[in-house]
This record gives C-alpha cells, structure tokens and sequence, in this order.
C-alpha cells in the first residue's frame, strides 16, 4: 500500500566514523500540498533531515538507516542513478541563501535550463523555451530573455531566491525542502517569497518541508510543525495545537523566547546550550536545562499521543496541559530625564556614496533607543559614526554638551571609555588567540591604573554581572558557545565603566532562546546600572520590552521616532505600518489568547 | 572593466620603467668606479679611460639612464665587452631558442597539469591521488639543476643512454628538427614546474567541489559528468590561469639553470657567461628582457582573470 | 545551509594551545619522516668535518680513482677525496639558507603588514615597489647582483634574502588582510589602541600558521637557490668544499666516477624533498584547525 505524500521512518545519520548519531529516531508524514514546518535551534539537526530526504548528507556525516518514501519510493534505498533521478524530479530543494547556491559562473539561462535537460529530456527546444517562460511567470520574475542572461550577481537577493524557487518547481516534484530559505531577506521580500510558496505548493499539490529557527514565520505558514532538539523530535502536531497549548518544556521555553509584535509580554531566555553530539547526556537530552526535570528524566522518553495527531516525547506531557502562561512584561522604571547624546543633522557615507542625511537624535541617561531598520537602512552607519568607528561624516555628535570628533582615535581617552561599541558577530569579535581573561582586562589597563590583583577581582567581577562563571577566564573563545561569547564582549564593555552601549544587532546571529537571554542581561544591566543603550535591530518586535523609544530607518533617514508603545500602537509613518504587517507573529495561531488568559 | 585594465596596463608601465631603473642602478649607478670593477685594479689608465667613455661613465647618472633607456627601447644595448659584437646580433639567436625551450615546455605542462590536478580532486584520497601528492610533493621541492642532473643520470649516461647530456644545436637546421636535443631540457622544466601548477589545480578544484553551488548542483540531480565539467571546472580554472601565467614568467627564470646544466644555446646560458665576464652590457640586456617578459605575463595574467571571472567582466554593464 | 557538521570537541586546557598547529603537524607520518631526513642530512652537514677521513683540499689519489679502502667514495676531478669533500660540503649551504630565510622573512613581515595595516596609499606603494622587486625570477636577480659586486657570500645571502621579500610580504599581506577586517581588531581600535600594538599583539598571532608554513617554504627554496648559485660558479670559489660546486666540478666525468656528483645530488635533493614534507604537514594541520586558508597563495 503506497500512501501518498512523504513518509519518513526511523531516520537516523551518524557522525561519519564514530558510530554516534546526529539524529535519530525521526518519523514523520507530509501530505500532498500541506507544509510541514520543522522547527529547532542551531545543532538541532534540522538541516540535516533536510538533507536527508535528498538522499544528502554532509561531509563528515553518513545515513546509517531509516526510510523516506515519496510517492512510494524510497529515497535512501536508491541507486545512484534513481537517485539522481529523483533529486530534481521527485524532490527538490531550496537553499538558504541563493547567492552562493548559484553557480557565480553560468548564466541563470543556463541553470534554469540545465534542470529542464536532465529530467525532462523528451520537451524539445521549442518546448523547452515555452516551460521557462512559464517558470519565470510563476514566481513573478520579469518575463523576456533578458533575465537568462544574467549572472546571479547582477540580481537582487529575492530575486535570486526567486530562481531558486523557479529551478525547484520547474519538474513538478512531490516534495519541496526548504532550508531557511527567507534568513537574509528583508521583511517584504520574505512575505512575498512565503506567499509565492504556499501559492505554488497548493496550486501543484506539492508537499512541502519548511525548516526554521524563526518559530513566527513557521507558525504562519505551516500547518503542521515538528519540533526538534539535539537531534530528536521532542512535539510535533498541529501548528494551532503545538504553538497554543506545547506540551513539551522545551517547546515552551522557545515560545516565550520569540519576540511577537502583536503583544506586550516579557522574554526569557533558556539557560546553557544544546548539548553537542558527543556530549549528550544520558535520558532526556533536554533535561539539565528545564526546571521541570526529575530522576526519571535519566531515561530517554518515548514519544507519547497527548492530543490529535500531537506527539510528546517528555515523562511530564501531562502536567502541561494547561495553556502557557504569559511571562508579564518588566516593569521598569522610566528613565530620569536629560540628555546625554545629542545628534544633530548628522550625514555619513563611503567616499561619494552618501548612506546617511539629516539624522536628528538624542539619548538620556539610563534610556534605551532602539535603531531599527531593514538592511540598507543605515543604522548601522550611524551606530558606527556615533562610536567614532566611521570617519567620513558630516553634522555633529554632542557627549554631555561637548563635541565628539569623527574619529575614535582622536576621541578623548574620558570620551572613548564613555561610549561602548558591540559588535554583530560574536564569532569574530574576539580574538582567538587570547584567553577571555586577557580580553576583558584590555579595557581594565588602558582606562584604569590598577595592580594585577585588582584586574584579576575585577575581571571576575566582569564575568559574573553577565552571569558566567569566574572560571572562564581562562578559556579561549572558541571553547564558547556564540551566546557565551557574546556575553564576553559585553563584559569586556562594561569593563571600561561606559554610560553608554552602542549595540550593533548583537543577537542576529545568535538563536532565539540565547537572544532572548541577551535582551533580559541588557535590561537588567541598564536597571541597575543606569546605563543607555542604543540598540540597533532589524526585528522590532524583539526590542518591544527592551526600549523606551523607537526611531525607524529608511533609506539613511528617520522615518519616525517615538515612544515605544506608541509605535506599535499607533504607527503613523506607512513604512513603519507596512513593517509592522509584514513582521509575523507567533500570535497568527491565537497566542495572544494565552497572553490574556490568567496565569 | 575597462578602467580597470587601463589602470593594470598604466601600473605595468610603471613597473616596467623602474625595473629598468633597478637593473641600469645595480650594475651602472653604484657608487665606486664600475669601470674598475669591471677590468680590475690592474687596468691601465688608458683602458679604463676606453670602458668609461663607452659606457658613458663620465655624464651625470640620470643623463646616463636616459641614454640608455632610450637607445634601449630600438634594441641598441651596445657592443658585448667580451666579444665586441652588437649584443643585440648576439642574443638574436638565443631568444629564439630559449623562446622554443619555454614553449615547449608550456604547451605539456599547462594541459598536463591541469589534466593531472582535474583526476587527483575528483578522485580525492584514492590511490591516484596519494601517489601524485607524493610524486609532487618531492619534485616541487627539488632545485631545477638537481632534477636536470638527474634526468641526465638517468637518461643519457647511467641507465638508458638514449638522450643527449649536451645540447648540441646547430644553427643550420631550424630546431624543430633537432627535438632530440631539446627534450631533456624541457622535461627538467616540466619536472619542476608541472608539480605546483598541479598542486593549484588540485587545490582549487577542491574547493570548488566544496562549495555550495555545486552541491547544490548535484542536489538538482544533475549528471556527474555535469556537474564537474560545466559546474565546477568554469570556476576551478581561473586560479589555475593565473599561476600558469606566473609559472611561464618563473620558466624564464629557470631557463637560465636549465640552459646551463645541458650547455643548450639560449639566453640563460649566455646570461650566465656574462656574467662570469662582467660583460655589462649583455647582462643588462638580458635582465631588462627577463624582466620585461616576467611583467608581461604578469600582466596577461591579471587581465586574464578578469576576463574569466564573470562579476569583474560585466562590472560596467 | 549551516557549515559543515560540527566535531564535537573537549575543551583543551589554556596551556596546550600555543603550539597546536605544531603537534598536530607532528601526528602526520608524513611529516615526521621529513623531520627525520632533514636532522639526518643536516647532521651530516653540521658534523662531517669532524668525522671527514682526509682534509678537503689535500690530493690523496689519481683524479677520478674508483672506490677504495682509502678513498671509500672514490677521487674527484683532481685527485681529493670524495667522502672528505662531500661531508664538508654542507655546512655553508645550511648556514647561507638559514640566514637569507632569516632576512627575507623579518623584512617580509614587516612590509607585509605596515601595507595590511596601512591601507590606501601605503599599502600601494609598498606593493608597486614589491612588484618591481618580483619582476625578475629569484635567480636572475642574485645574478644581476653578482655581475656588478662579484662573487661574494654575504652578497648571496643578501640577495637571496631581498629576493624572498616581496614573496613573503605577498603571503603576509593577504593573510593580515583577512584579519585586519574582522571585528576585534576593530574593537581594539575603538578602544584606542595603539597601531603597533593592534599589529603585535591581535593580527601577528592570528597570522602564525601561513606564516610558518611560509617559512618552511622559504627555507626550501633558499636552499635550493644557494646550491644553484654554487653550482653556476658564484659561490664558494674553489678549491672549497661545496655540494653545488662539486655538482659542477665532477659531471665532466659523470661516466667514468659517478659519486661526486651523485652523493651531493642526494644530499640536496633529501634535504629539499625533507623541507617541503614538513613545510606540508605544517599546512595541513593549518587548514585542518582551520588556521590558515586552503588555497595556497
């Protein structure tokens, strides 16, 4: 009896040559023309199941079992002709970011075609010609041969997505796996691409596989969800089910680390990390980290039916069966009033090429502005121009009332230790060859005249107000986990004794429940020390319960500033209303009924 | 794109000028009297009087360089100190030989290596592979006069007495005909030069299979042939391009040892007598010529990569 | 697609980790056995006058005398005993190499990161003067030299050493570059360190790897250079003892008395072939740690 659809048996990939898994014991069914969404953090596995259902797998790793059936056939039992006959035909997939999945080489024509030639051998030219011209159509790229003859680097980043769109659909396959595939792409362009798939996907009856960290955008597209952790699924069911009522602790931690635009509640992060596969504990790998753990949890659980169609794997499923309380939001104190930075009709730019005109703000003393923006929107610029780190700039920049120069080399020592830069990627902001301890005391001997033992006491003292353990200092950066690293890099600013931090998108690349985390350490940095942050961000329902005001970036220019609230409220600039549409919410599946429901 | 070349082909001109300036300064322009040195402390006055008016020893040293560079430009480098004879008569020959030798050599390597780094990527960690990382590995490391030396051992004198040890060329015969006596000399230089182009290729093709388009190339299902020919290679090559250009300009270099370990009548060997002799005029002539092909091909190799490499090529359109 | 799978890996204590790229370069049997045939070789080199039978210039037999009880690798061209010369014959090719490696690293580094650092127009005109430096091959440019100066040792190594420079500056260069950009170097700025400093202290570490691996390389071609210019004549002058001298001496008779030229034949050749093994396993452990690019420059 062959089922239609997608099923996936008892998948398990090894670890090529240790006998130890990455994932396993994943099962899971698509129907035709539904999408499944497959949610986890990073060393999840997700991209690896992806893979798998392509017959793939990376280097280092092997597919040491299981089946997938796609219409009846099984992928992993293929020979490598099938295979390849299956890859493109059968299946198809769609890459998280189409600028290098492109060959930079060939032209798009040329790509394009190239599927058509290996699936559908018996379509002549002219027949040929007629499919792209339809393939274009249908993902609303701009008809004619000019586009063909492109490169992949003379198009936008959604257009290249389209492509890849185009080259996914073009032989009609059963199964689409789509890996990240909106991660880079503004909020608009993310909308329409996600509005372009569930188009095709029902139009052709595909079914599809929609891999995310981004537990919004999944929750609006998918109808169904599986989530996993540490190479496990731990729920999966109906997107409604599992997004309203998790049954899993893991599950819930993430839902109340998603930023949602659509309510006011508070964050919180989950402590530690994903285990790595050769650290996995014993049991239930999720158990160090949930509070809900007990001594049964030193054995693994099966995966149980709570619900329809709703899976657990967890000994404590049934305790949560209530709905997921809403984590309040902070109640913080407004900030005292006075400015501390004032900008005024600031222009930046690279050589001829102006980014930033006219920019007109100010920061009080213990106040958060958020800078948000999409990409393009300069934010990051003027982040940069306000630290000093960006030279070529126009208009002025006042600390305190007194002029700051362009650049953070002719800046004043008093006036480099006030302000705080921190950086995006946590992966290259520290430097590899020096312990923790060395980074964080930099500040401490440029700033400060202190004997070692003071710099030994104060460096601990560093690493405990970002609550890491005083050990580390001995460690070395790549020993850090991302969300460990960027907690060093804001220890090592706090170590200068700033009034103020200039954070440039610190938790983008950083997963949910870890940024979570990162936005309630600023919060309670900026409570209990009364320092400013300016925060820059493309995300602005994360911001929500971190800022006291919003200013919105477009094209080098503010668009709006305003008060928190306010702004999402009441948006009044189209661009901030149009971005406030386009950023999906966790609250498409009803979780602001939770959030008014009492605890 | 255009820009860009003009600016490569302006930067090359300037090279160009100040290696002339640095080959005129080392043997012309250092302070001391060149002329003693040249004919050494027990030179007559008379004698020394001679070699400084010829080389124009007594003008100021900019006016000499002028002079030089101008009369260098239409091929007049003077008259060889050794022979009396135009140099210019006298490195005729020689170019062309060497020319051949270089040739020669070039036209197996290039596809040779390309050949061999192609097969040793797509067959990664076999047996082929580790053999021809070895083999690599021990003749990039050589010096060329050794592995000449020993192609000699082998070839001519020890095991197979099939080829020449010493070229004897003759010039009544157009060279071509005479292979025989170029080959062991080209093989020293295929030898040397063969390992790291292939090494490059290797390298390059592995990295390009590495990347993400061409795994996405095969998650598309595309034929294996495909994928390695259309895909990768396109991309792989155009690294390769540029070292095989560098490893011509290093050929006119190497040319000099090999020449000289096989006595073949080329500019190498003749630099090498010149030098023996302080023959000033010769040598200036060869390393400027040297110079000036090492700059060419280097040049040829810049614009070369820009001409593959899509995103450079249509930067103005 | 997220990078390739992630290995997991215990945490090494502070201590290890300085010279990780080193032990890892050692666990490869490839390069152990290069180890082991550069020490051998250069032992002989560094050691064989003490041990040679007969002092090198002195004539103990006909010219070209096969092998004997007194002469056990036979006569040269003149009458001098073969073993006595060739273990003569190593030290100031080793000392020569090493010193011209020196050189040509030092100043290398130097220019290479001052243009890395630098940028705009430093940067252009250190690399258009590295271009005229690079327009000759190695050996053309010490024969350039020689013609004006002579046959003289320090000017080999001189310029043996200039010629490594504007190589060296290119490696260094591009693997500063890299650095340069990332972030923490930029943080260090920001907190107002000094250029010399940023250099010292955050980019030199992180360039370590290619550089080591450079050095090797270096060390191998300089080796092979210096023996070059010895066997064109330009070096050590007879009547001394020298591998690439002796190469040229004897292959007259090649026929007839093989052994002077092939022992130093071998001994070069060993050693080079050593070099590059080690300078080989130091690149793959570079790239495995991911300390260095793949590609070689």
């Amino acid at each position: 009896m062959t089922m239609p659809g997608v099923s996936v048996e008892g998948l398990r990939v090894d670890l090529a040559g240790t006998g130890r898994d990455i994932v396993a014991d994943v099962n899971f069914h698509i129907a035709p023309g539904e999408v499944l969404g497959l949610v986890g953090e990073s060393g999840s596995g997700k991209t690896t199941v992806a893979l798998a259902l392509l017959g793939h797998s990376r280097r280092g790793a092997q597919i040491a079992s299981g089946r997938v059936l796609i219409d009846g056939q099984d992928i992993l039992a293929a020979t490598p002709a099938a295979l390849r006959a299956a890859r493109g035909r059968l299946v198809a997939y769609i890459p998280q970011d189409p600028g290098t999945a492109l060959n930079p080489a060939l032209r798009i024509g040329v790509q394009l075609e190239e599927m058509l030639r290996a699936h559908l051998p018996m379509l002549d030219t002219t027949a040929r010609a007629v499919r792209l011209a339809e393939m274009l159509e249908e993902v609303k790229l701009p008809a004619g041969p000019a586009i063909l003859r492109r490169y992949p680097h003379q198009l936008s980043g959604g257009q290249q997505q389209r492509v890849a769109l185009a080259m996914a659909f073009a032989c009609r396959p059963r199964l689409i796996v789509l890996d990240e595939p909106t991660t880079g792409l503004d909020v608009t362009t993310q909308a329409h691409v996600l509005e372009t798939v569930r188009s095709l996907c029902a139009r052709h009856g595909v079914a599809a596989l929609y891999v995310s960290h981004d537990l919004a955008v999944v929750a609006a597209l998918a109808q169904r969800v599986v989530v996993m952790y540490a190479g496990r699924i731990v729920e999966s069911g109906p997107s409604a089910a599992v997004f309203r009522t998790p049954r899993h602790p893991y599950t819930r931690r993430l839902l109340q680390a998603v930023p949602d635009p659509a309510a006011r509640r508070g964050l919180v992060g989950i402590p530690g990390h994903a285990p790595a596969p050769a650290m996995r504990p014993a049991g239930c790998f999720f158990a160090p980290r949930c509070d809900l753990a007990t001594d049964i949890c030193t054995t693994m659980p099966d995966a149980t039916r709570v619900a329809p169609e709703h899976d657990v794997r967890c000994w404590h499923a049934a305790d949560l069966a209530a709905a997921t309380p809403a984590v309040p939001p902070p109640d913080d104190p407004p900030p005292p009033g006075g400015t501390l930075l004032a900008v005024r009709g600031l222009g930046a730019g690279y050589g001829s090429v102006r980014v930033l005109h006219g920019i007109d703000l100010a920061v009080g003393p213990g106040e958060c502005l958020a800078l948000v923006g999409e990409s393009g929107s300069g934010k990051t610029t003027l982040a940069r121009s306000i630290a000093g780190l960006h030279a070529d700039r126009t208009g002025t920049i006042h600390l305190h009332g007194a002029p700051l120069a362009e650049s953070v080399r002719t800046r004043a020592q008093d006036e480099r230790r006030s302000i705080q830069y921190i950086f995006q990627n946590p992966y290259a902001s520290l430097n590899p060859r020096r312990t923790i301890g060395d980074i964080i005391a930099r500040p401490l001997h440029i700033f400060f005249d202190l004997p070692q033992d003071d710099i030994h006491r104060r460096v601990a003292a560093q690493l405990e107000r970002v609550a890491l353990n005083a050990a580390m200092a001995d460690r070395y950066p790549d020993q850090l986990s991302g969300g460990e690293r960027q907690r060093v890099a804001v220890a090592r600013a706090l170590a200068a004794e700033p009034q103020m931090l200039v954070c440039d998108e610190i938790t983008s690349a950083l997963d949910v429940s870890v940024q979570a985390a990162i936005v309630t350490l600023l919060a309670d940095l900026r409570r209990t020390m009364g320092l400013s942050l300016l925060f820059v961000t493309h995300n602005l329902a994360l911001i929500r319960t971190l800022a006291d005001r919003i200013a919105v970036m477009s094209g080098g220019r503010i668009v709006e500033l305003g008060a928190t609230e306010d702004i999402f409220n009441a948006p009044r600039a189209p661009y901030t209303r149009d971005l406030l549409a386009n950023t999906p919410g966790t609250s498409a599946i009803g979780l602001t009924q939770a959030a008014q429901t009492p605890p | 794109m255009i820009r860009i070349l003009l600016r490569r082909l302006v930067l090359g001109a300037v090279t160009l000028l100040l290696v002339s300036g640095l080959v005129f300064g080392t043997t012309q322009a250092l302070p001391g009297d060149a002329a003693m040195a040249i004919l050494g402390k027990t030179a007559t006055p008379a004698r020394l009087a001679s070699l400084r008016a010829r080389l124009h020893l007594n003008e100021p040293v900019w006016r000499q360089y002028t002079g030089w560079l101008g009369r260098a430009m239409i091929g007049d480098f003077g008259r060889s100190l050794a022979t009396e004879q135009p140099v210019a008569r006298l490195i005729g020959n020689r170019i062309g030989n060497s020319a051949f030798l270089v040739g020669l050599s070039a036209i197996i390597a290039i596809p040779l290596s390309l050949l061999i780094g192609l097969v040793s990527a797509v067959r990664r960690d076999g047996l082929v592979d580790h053999v021809l990382t070895i083999a690599s590995l021990v003749l990039a490391a050589v010096p060329e006069f050794v592995i000449g030396i020993a192609l000699i051992l082998v070839f001519a004198t020890g095991v197979f007495h099939v080829l020449p040890a010493v070229s004897m060329l003759s010039d009544s015969r157009p060279i071509w005909d005479q292979l025989n006596q170029t080959i062991l000399p080209a093989a020293t230089l295929d030898l040397a030069v063969i390992p790291y182009m292939a090494r490059i290729m290797r390298a390059s093709m592995i990295e390009v299979m590495e990347s993400e388009y061409v795994q996405m190339a095969r998650l598309k299902g595309l034929p294996r042939r495909t994928v390695v020919l259309r895909h990768a290679l396109p991309n792989a090559v155009v690294p390769f391009v540029q070292v095989s250009a560098l490893q011509l300009a290093w050929l006119a270099g190497g040319v000099v040892v090999v020449e000289f370990v096989f006595r073949y009548p080329g500019i190498g060997a003749a630099l090498i007598d010149a030098v023996s002799n302080r023959d000033l005029p010769v040598v200036q002539a060869l390393t400027l010529l040297i110079g000036v092909v090492y700059v060419l091909l280097n040049l040829i190799a810049d614009i070369a990569t820009i001409l593959l490499t899509p995103r450079l090529r249509t930067a103005l359109r | 697609m997220s990078a390739t799978v992630a290995m997991a890996q215990p945490a090494a204590p502070a201590r290890q980790r300085r010279f990780t790229v080193l032990r890892q370069a050692i666990a490869f049997g490839r390069t152990r056995i290069g180890l082991a045939i550069v020490v051998a070789v250069s032992l002989i080199a560094l050691a064989g006058p003490l041990v040679a039978p007969h002092s090198p210039t002195v004539f103990v037999a006909a010219p070209y005398a096969p092998p004997s009880a007194k002469v056990l690798f036979g006569a040269d061209y003149l009458g001098r005993d073969v073993l006595s010369r060739f273990l003569c014959g190593g030290r100031v090719i080793l000392g020569l190499s090493l010193a011209a490696t020196a050189i040509g690293l030092a100043g290398g580094i130097a220019v290479g990161l001052l243009a890395a650092y630098g940028r705009g127009w430093l940067d252009e005109l250190l690399m258009r003067l590295m271009d005229v430096l690079l327009a000759f091959p190695q050996i053309v440019f010490v024969l350039l030299l020689v013609s004006a100066f002579g046959p003289q040792l320090w000017l080999i190594v001189l310029t043996v050493g200039l010629s490594h420079l504007p190589r060296v500056a290119r490696v260094t260069r591009g693997a500063a570059l890299e650095v340069v950009e990332r972030d923490f170097v930029k943080s260090a700025e920001a907190l107002g360190e000094t250029r010399t400093r940023i250099l010292l202290a955050e980019v030199l570490p992180n360039i370590s790897s290619p550089l080591l691996v450079e050095f090797g390389l270096r060390l191998t071609y300089s080796i092979g250079l210096i023996a070059a210019v010895s066997f064109l004549g330009f070096g050590l002058q007879p009547p001394a003892a020298d591998w690439g001298l002796m190469i040229n001496e004897n292959r007259i008779g090649l026929t007839l008395q093989p052994w002077p030229v092939v022992l130093p034949v071998l001994a070069i050749g060993l050693l080079t072939v050593g070099m590059n093994l080690v300078t080989d396993g130091i690149a793959r452990a570079a790239i495995g740690l991911g300390a260095a690019p793949a590609m070689p420059r």
